[in-house]
């Protein structure tokens, strides 16, 4: 009788963590924010954990090193960043004149969902100038 | 950091080559060899006080009503009528970065036209007075604006005695590429520091002037054709008196 009900308790205590645990973790994953794939190239500069956790820390190294050095590499610059990840302003106002630019964009729509406002965007521009440079 | 996938810190045997070829021939002939050391920077290098960017500015060529250089400035740089980027702004507001001034000396009748712009002054006031350090100038004598510490006091523009620096009111958008610009910040002619940069050599008010009345080049570098303008012909800093060296001199006032 207990052995039995030893183990309609471990029958129920593992659909209970099946339900809670994992279906979440499925659910989840698919809830994230949008992210449009690069327009070219296949592999970051970084590591991908590594660039979500300081990509920010490797844009402000570059940033002072570039304006008061004039030192202009490529890698981490944030020019580098765009011209891999967001589509060219060429291409957006041939699909259509009307369609806002933060619509497919990497940056906004990440940070959207992370509720943090990059300040790149007042003055830089938002999208690369594409071909005709 | 030490990951090996940085393809420009790689010294390719091709560099290699090159820059020993560089090195051997400048024992030979230092003078032109620095020149094109100077202008054909590495990416990865720091912008060097052996250099001083200049610009010497003939006003016997400059002709009255011209507005080559400002159009191609406005073009370059994506500001003014061209960009209309601040319909709200007064034209006394709007970011001017340079301006054609007509000079008259009263006594003779004489007439000059002179393009106005950022001296790049060797002491410069507008890093003077800047609380935050936004306002700087480069190893290579060209004074810019960090836009990331400009608060937008606009201390540096009543300090400037050549009224050389703009504010801007209004948000903007589609900013070029290589020209963030942005509300809130004061900004000024950066002589095309991309360019230089880039090894242009140039910028582009002097490649759209027909009459080839900007010159730019390395003040430092006593082969360079301004160095030997500058040697050769008598030319004047505007505000000589107030000791600031401007980088950019004039020819025939």
């Amino acid at each position: 009788m207990s052995q039995l009900l030893q183990q309609a308790v471990h029958g129920i205590l593992f659909l209970f963590l099946a339900t809670t645990l994992l279906v979440p973790g499925v659910v989840m994953g698919g809830d994230g924010p949008s992210i449009p794939p690069a327009v070219k190239g296949e592999q970051c500069v970084d590591t991908v954990p590594n660039m979500r956790r300081n990509h920010m820390e490797y844009l402000k190294q570059h940033r002072v090193e570039t304006m008061r050095l004039g030192i202009r590499t490529k890698l981490y610059s944030l020019k580098e960043c765009l011209n891999c990840h967001i589509e060219p302003r060429s291409y957006e106002l041939q699909k259509s004149a009307q369609h806002p630019e933060t619509e497919r964009h990497f940056c906004k729509n990440c940070h959207a969902y992370a509720g943090v406002k990059p300040d790149c965007f007042e003055c830089h521009a938002t999208q690369p100038e594409g071909e005709a440079k | 950091m030490t990951n090996s996938s940085k393809p420009e810190q790689e010294l390719s045997r091709r560099d290699f080559l090159k820059g020993g070829a560089a090195l051997s021939a400048a024992t030979i002939a230092p003078g032109i060899l620095l020149y094109t050391a100077a202008d054909a920077r590495n990416l990865d290098q720091s912008a060097s006080s052996a250099v001083r960017w200049g610009m010497l500015i003939d006003t016997t060529a400059c002709e009255s009503g011209c507005n080559e250089c400002i159009t191609a400035c406005q073009q370059e740089n994506g500001w003014g009528e061209i960009s209309a980027s601040e319909p709200n702004s007064r034209p006394e507001q709007q970011a001017q970065w340079i301006r054609k001034v007509e000079l008259k000396d009263k006594s003779t009748g004489k007439q000059h036209s002179l393009p106005m712009l950022c001296q790049h002054c060797e002491n410069p006031p507008c890093v003077d007075v800047c609380p935050t350090t936004a306002s700087f100038k480069r190893a290579d004598g060209i004074v810019l604006v960090d836009r990331h510490l400009c608060i937008g006091c606009r201390f540096c523009m009543m300090a400037c005695p050549y009224k050389a620096r703009s504010f801007v009111h209004e948000s903007l958008h589609q900013q070029k590429e290589h020209m963030p610009r942005g509300k809130g910040c004061v900004e000024g002619c950066t002589l095309c520091v991309h360019k230089l940069d880039a090894g242009e050599g140039t910028t582009a008010c002097a490649a759209a002037c027909s009459k080839g009345a900007i010159l730019v080049g390395d003040l430092k570098d006593e082969s360079s054709e301004i160095s030997q303008r500058v040697a050769k012909y008598a030319s004047t800093q505007i505000r000589a008196d107030l000791a600031l060296n401007p980088g950019v001199r004039y020819q025939g006032i």
